[in-house]
């Protein structure tokens, strides 16, 4: 059976590679000194999504990210390793979004797209390690839900069996379609890019990419080539509720950020020259410490 | 109504640790706010096998839900429960674990309610808010405290107006202390049908294999904890037999870990395993809030770093400044020839 399968996918800073300069002397975040990436584990989803595809001929897979302009790099990188499309969720109204609100979002947006059989998504995103966003969507569009999957086995007859982690453990099990599945990290890892896709779809933007003057470059080509054009919604374009999107459709508020300054300890401060690991060594064995 | 409500968390007839440590703060929480304390336990066949333990740690009001299909936990019955449960019962808080069943069970059931739900939280307080844009003041909102950012920042995050205010916490983040071994508090059997409709049990669960632990990071007095500073799978070698001799643990950073320098079950921090041990040896760990909320409770500190700038010295209590590969046989070295 041909598939309908939908991405979800975020575009993140770079939270595991954080340099000295990643914070700002007022102690807010230098989102500047972080790079941009694919959410890792949003990667181990696409991969699931197009091995589907390759196992099930007419299956169709779409991206949707949601977030600024600049996110359709999100969609470029899933059609370059063999997506069909993407959607760009991009509004002001969107901003400040707690999971909850996000779900909202990605949820008018998948209403849009038409219901699929699968929604695919990482079971966590790195800059915020909730691992929310894919239970609320699947809870909005009243879908099912496995988490924590790291392997889909098979699709057959409207069911899916699925290996998933659990704590200490694996479990196996069995759920009818229409679904929604997180990925975790230690599933198969993505695909490379395809050389001739990367070829393809190069140019491929959003409209809000381009520049606003008019002064497109490659117009003709875009006019020509309508996969050039990732399509890119609104707030209305989705019939979203504004009171449910962005900051005023969040329950929850940051009272307070704090940067980290830890409480200075008395420490004692030795080199790692022989002298100094025995005296070191010697200490802890006579307080018992250790030994 | 308007009470702190617990998740416990059931395997088959055994209540998990991380929900006796979560009464035991809902406990502490319910005192300060006046209110009380209650607890759901969901499974098959758990009558008259878990409500004892349940209720020891001072739960007021004890909700059973026992009917077949609700062991092994699926999504969409356990929702079921909790969401008709806080549609009538009002809680002002719900905690729950920070466990694959509570990261799962959590969202889906804040969804349904549009309550706020904040994941792995490393510290709870009540206190007041005010909302600077509607000029609002709340008394008594659970502050939800949790690293953020990879752990570069700590957020505090209050949920104003929905309820409940929702927060997960790992397990060995909070600790657990029984209020009596007979605590005289009600139990509610439910007739799970009145909550969960048939429909909800669409997940079939057809093998499980659960292994104990294969480490024992959570009870180690002695842990050695490597990060990326140690630079590959062979310098955890050496990190091993530093450990073996002191009858330790292995540990690791999230850095270390997604370096692939060892298995994700090492790591230590906020999104990984909570220690407490007598010695903690951080070698080549720079020290993200992350981790360091993982591991701040330790006795005694030694950081092993190049960097003599790293954050994790300002809470060691002892700082090597050198290499791991050239550190840790020393320190092998000279405890092989004082031990005896």
């Amino acid at each position: 059976m041909s598939l309908k399968i939908v991405v979800l996918a975020k575009q993140v800073p770079d939270t595991r590679n954080v340099g000295k300069d990643a914070m700002t002397p007022e102690g807010t975040v230098n989102r500047a000194a972080l790079p941009a990436i694919f959410n890792p584990e949003d990667l181990n989803a696409l991969e699931q999504a197009l091995r589907l595809k390759e196992s099930h001929p007419g299956t169709t897979v779409h991206l949707l990210t949601m977030g600024p302009p600049r996110a359709t790099e999100i969609i470029r990188e899933g059609l370059y390793r063999g997506a069909d499309g993407g959607v760009l969720l991009t509004d002001r109204a969107f901003a400040g979004a707690d999971t909850l609100a996000t779900s909202y979002a990605l949820s008018q947006a998948i209403k849009k797209m038409g219901m699929p059989d699968i929604v695919l998504c990482g079971r966590q995103a790195i800059d915020g390690d909730t691992a929310q966003v894919g239970p609320q969507v699947a809870q909005k569009l009243d879908l099912n839900q496995v988490t924590y999957v790291t392997n889909v086995d098979s699709v057959a007859d409207g069911k899916i069996t699925l290996t998933r982690s659990i704590d200490g453990g694996i479990e196996r099990v069995e759920a009818p379609l229409p679904i929604l599945l997180t990925v975790n990290g230690n599933a198969a890892p993505c695909r490379p890019r395809n050389a001739k896709l990367v070829m393809k779809f190069k140019r491929a933007t959003a409209p809000m990419e381009r520049p606003a003057d008019g002064n497109i470059p490659y117009a003709e080509e875009y006019e020509k080539k309508p996969w050039l054009t990732v399509s890119q919604w609104s707030v209305a374009d989705v019939d979203g509720d504004l009171q449910q999107c962005g900051l005023s459709g969040s329950p929850t508020k940051v009272k307070a950020v704090q940067n980290i300054v830890f409480k200075a300890k008395e420490s004692k401060h030795l080199t790692g020259s022989d002298n100094d690991v025995e005296s070191l060594v010697k200490e802890l064995l006579d307080s018992h410490t250790i030994g | 109504m308007n009470n702190v409500f617990v998740y416990c968390e059931i395997d088959k007839f055994t209540v998990e640790e991380v929900s006796f440590e979560l009464l035991t703060k809902g406990r502490k929480l319910a005192n300060e706010l006046g209110v009380q304390l209650e607890a759901i336990a969901a499974g098959s066949g758990i009558t008259g096998k878990v409500e004892k333990d349940i209720l020891s740690y001072g739960v007021d009001k004890l909700h059973v839900f026992d009917g077949e299909g609700l062991y092994p936990y699926t999504s969409k019955p356990h929702t079921s429960i909790l969401v008709n449960l806080f549609k009538k019962e009002q809680p002002q808080i719900c905690l729950m674990g920070a466990t694959v069943i509570g990261r799962d069970l959590g969202p889906r059931v804040s969804s349904s309610l549009t309550s706020g739900l904040t994941a792995d939280c490393t510290a709870l307080e009540i206190g007041d808010y005010d909302d600077r844009k509607s000029g609002k003041h709340y008394e008594g909102l659970l502050y939800q405290i949790r690293p953020a950012f990879g752990g570069n920042i700590v957020a505090t995050i209050v949920n104003p107006d929905n309820r409940p205010q929702m927060a997960t916490v790992r397990s060995g983040v909070m600790k657990a202390e029984k209020v009596a071994e007979y605590y005289n508090g009600e139990i509610v059997y439910h007739e799970v049908a009145e909550f969960v409709p048939d429909t909800d049990y669409v997940v079939k669960v057809l093998e499980r294999h659960v292994e104990k632990a294969s480490n024992n990071l959570k009870g180690a007095p002695i842990i050695v904890a490597g990060g990326y500073g140690v630079g590959s799978k062979e310098g955890f070698d050496l990190l091993r037999k530093l450990a073996e001799e002191l009858h330790g643990e292995v540990g690791a950073s999230r850095a270390a870990v997604d370096a692939g320098f060892c298995d994700h079950s090492l790591q230590i921090g906020q999104t990984g395993v909570t220690v407490r041990p007598k010695v903690y040896i951080a070698c080549g760990i720079s020290g993200a809030i992350q981790h360091v909320a993982g591991m701040k409770e330790s006795g005694i500190v030694i950081s092993i770093n190049t960097d003599p700038e790293a954050p994790i010295n300002q809470i060691a209590d002892y700082v090597i400044t050198g290499s791991v590969e050239e550190v840790v046989p020393k320190f092998i070295k000279s405890y092989k020839a004082n031990s005896k």
